[in-house]
């Protein structure tokens, strides 16, 4: 699935899907909706990139990994990076969300609910482990920027919320 | 000279995000419990990311073919223009959370005016840098909060934080020449008139936590001219250290 709003050609795909986030291995590019741009143009890739976070060292990383995925079919990537407009959270796809869940990060809530969650005031974060929403928050900061850390009430397991930003 | 005074400016803002984002990466590993290790790092990561994307604006502005590093490793001491309160040392945690917010407070209220900025890349940064200013105001004023109104001793000691940091609130809010030339373009924020929404947040915070608001008239400044306290040269050599002994190296 491919992110709204982002201008990718088709046959640049496959590869595309080939090249992870870092510290999410299950995430493809593509599923994180990082990737604003993927173009050819007279036989250079011209890729369009867009931080999570303005701090995240796993751009750095995901470009070295676009020009290595590129350069096995000896094409040349110039490899931009844009901060406008700003990733949200919203352009992880769908697939992407469920395989994070799979992973044990629990998905990004609305906007409201995120920060209700984050001020301890309700309870709402589903337990990728065993769907309970008796969860707690841990610390408003975890293992990445995009991240906070919660435990499982129910299951007693700690575990990552992905942080809803918009 | 017009670009000039943007390049000039552009580094003042960078530089605040790089020495707080420096001082707290400096305690990696030294938090007082996990949690809050990891929460100064991130919070340090964000800063030092946002720095990044300036100083390589800067760079393409000055159009001398330097980079980001040549910016953040090679000045010399009086070329910073980072204000005083940013370079101040790792007291103890309170110490620090107060830094982090009468920094934090300014931040975002700068931050929400930079949106505005008719430099489009500016812009661009704030868009991107508010929803993280916002969740390091949230995060430091809960800390001042709490060990405001807590024990007997934490409260002793985050009134002495916030009596001594207070002195370096209202550099803050200088114009610089650079300042007031971005001003009249439309680029930059007047941070003159940030400054009664600032005490006014800043004042409700301190009495939420049951603190007193200081009413010390005399402060210092000297940090957005470049010139800085005893402790930024300390801070420069731990920073610099590496360019410095290995001259172009990279990670």
């Amino acid at each position: 699935m491919i992110t709204a709003g982002a201008n990718i050609d088709q046959h640049l795909i496959p590869f595309l899907e080939e090249v992870s986030d870092p510290e999410i291995p299950v995430l493809s590019v593509l599923d994180l909706g990082v990737i604003r741009q993927a173009i050819e143009v007279d036989g250079v890739i011209k890729v369009k990139l867009t931080p999570t976070y303005s701090g995240c060292p796993a751009m750095d990383v995901i470009g070295d990994d676009l020009k290595i995925a590129f350069n096995k079919i000896g094409k040349k990537v110039e490899v931009e990076l844009v901060l406008s407009p700003a990733w949200s959270t919203d352009w992880i796809s769908e697939a992407g969300l469920q395989k994070m869940e799979a992973y044990g990060i629990a998905r990004p809530l609305s906007e409201s609910a995120d920060k209700d969650v984050l001020l301890g005031n309700a309870k709402k974060v589903i337990c990728p482990q065993c769907k309970s929403t008796n969860t707690q928050l841990v610390s408003q900061f975890g293992s990445t920027a995009c991240k906070a850390l919660f435990k499982c009430d129910d299951c007693l397991e700690p575990f990552d919320y992905f942080k809803c930003l918009k | 000279m017009k670009q000039n005074n943007l390049y000039n400016y552009i580094l003042s803002i960078a530089d605040n995000s790089l020495i707080l984002g420096q001082r707290l990466g400096e305690l990696c590993g030294h938090g007082p419990t996990l949690e809050t290790d990891i929460a100064g790092t991130n919070i340090s990561l964000d800063l030092i990311g946002q720095c990044r994307n300036y100083y390589q604006y800067a760079a393409k502005v000055q159009g001398e073919g330097k980079t980001e590093d040549d910016l953040a490793f090679l000045r010399l001491e009086r070329e910073y223009k980072n204000v005083l309160l940013v370079e101040q040392p790792n007291d103890h945690f309170g110490y620090v959370m107060g830094r982090q917010y009468l920094f934090d407070v300014f931040h975002l209220l700068f931050m929400n005016d930079m949106l505005n900025s008719k430099d489009e890349t500016l812009a661009a940064i704030a868009k991107k840098g508010i929803k993280e200013v916002s969740y390091h105001k949230r995060f430091s004023g809960d800390w001042v909060k709490r060990l405001g109104d807590g024990t007997e001793e934490s409260k002793a000691k985050m009134q002495e934080a916030i009596d001594d940091l207070w002195t370096y609130t209202d550099e803050l809010f200088d114009m610089t020449e650079a300042d007031k030339a971005m001003v009249s373009e439309g680029v930059g924020v007047d941070v003159s008139k940030l400054k009664e929404g600032y005490y006014k947040e800043v004042s409700q915070l301190l009495a939420e936590a049951d603190l007193t608001v200081p009413e010390s008239k005399y402060f210092t400044r000297g940090g957005k001219k470049g010139i800085h306290s005893e402790h930024m040269g300390y801070l420069l050599a731990d920073l610099q250290y590496m360019q410095r002994t290995y001259p172009n190296m990279e990670w």
